[in-house]
């Protein structure tokens, strides 16, 4: 019962968050929403036994990515942005199409039927550590896709840099 | 116990409401964090599908998908600094031409 109440409050909070951060005008108050829709999204992972992933979150997410847009709403001048209309003409449109989408997913869950279950069970990952077992998966089974996602944090760092600087005048 | 379907449920949720906002705002950083909002939701679902199968991998894609997402948001709003120093708006309609 305390475990539906906690989830009820999650689902809530993150469902309400989310439409918060479209719909507001000024995009300072969506970025703002955002931070508190990562945290409960950190909580409910929390929720699941993934702390490690709860905790790259919040550092990751809230702390760099967040940070980011905030930079960057605060460097564009968006005052006649906020004065214009909030959503386009065609609204009902999108709102049939997402709509359609969240009826075929709801109607494709009943169809769901649980795979065999994995050796990972939580007493396993309480005997390790998540950390841990999270650590060698990566790095044994999974080391070709991280090399690769350093490949492209290497091509971010590149880009926003070649990209955002200014042409200097010689 | 709360089961897999309620989790989902969320998932689906919170996807249509990025799916929405990003095909109806105009403000090109709130698309952005819409395209954020989704993936997201994906991550939800993962780490859910994880949890229930008792497997490790969905917490690894959510790592990449983080990563991925970062590297994203990087790039993305670069690109928007520089179309905004060209334009001086961020209004996506009136940005209607490849060349600068």
């Amino acid at each position: 019962m305390l475990q539906q109440l906690f989830f009820a409050y999650y689902a809530v909070m993150i469902v309400l968050l989310s439409l918060l951060v479209v719909t507001r005008r000024n995009p300072v108050h969506s970025v703002m929403w955002m931070l508190l829709l990562f945290f409960h999204i950190a909580g409910l992972y929390l929720f699941l036994n993934a702390e490690f992933i709860a905790a790259i979150q919040v550092i990751v997410y809230a702390g760099a990515i967040l940070v980011l847009f905030l930079f960057v709403v605060l460097l564009l001048n968006l005052k006649e942005e906020i004065a214009g209309r909030r959503f386009a003409g065609s609204w009902p449109a999108g709102l049939f199409v997402s709509g359609l989408l969240f009826i075929a997913v709801t109607l494709a869950l009943g169809s769901y039927v649980q795979g065999p279950v994995g050796k990972y069970s939580i007493d396993v990952i309480r005997s390790e550590t998540h950390t841990k077992a999270l650590g060698t998966l990566l790095y044994t089974e999974y080391l070709f896709p991280f090399e690769i996602a350093s490949l492209i944090l290497l091509v971010a760092v590149v880009g926003a840099i070649v990209l955002a600087k200014r042409k200097l005048r010689s | 116990m709360v089961p897999l379907n309620w989790y989902l449920l969320l998932s689906a949720a919170v996807f249509m409401i990025g799916m929405f906002g990003f095909l109806t705002r105009k403000n090109i950083i709130i698309m952005f964090m819409s395209a954020e909002l989704m993936l997201n939701a994906v991550n939800i679902s993962f780490i859910a599908f994880s949890h229930f199968l008792q497997d490790l991998r969905g917490h690894i894609f959510v790592f990449f998908i983080i990563t991925v997402a970062a590297a994203e948001a990087a790039i993305g709003l670069a690109i928007i600094l520089a179309l905004f120093r060209n334009k001086q708006t961020a209004h996506v309609d009136e940005m209607n031409e490849m060349k600068g």
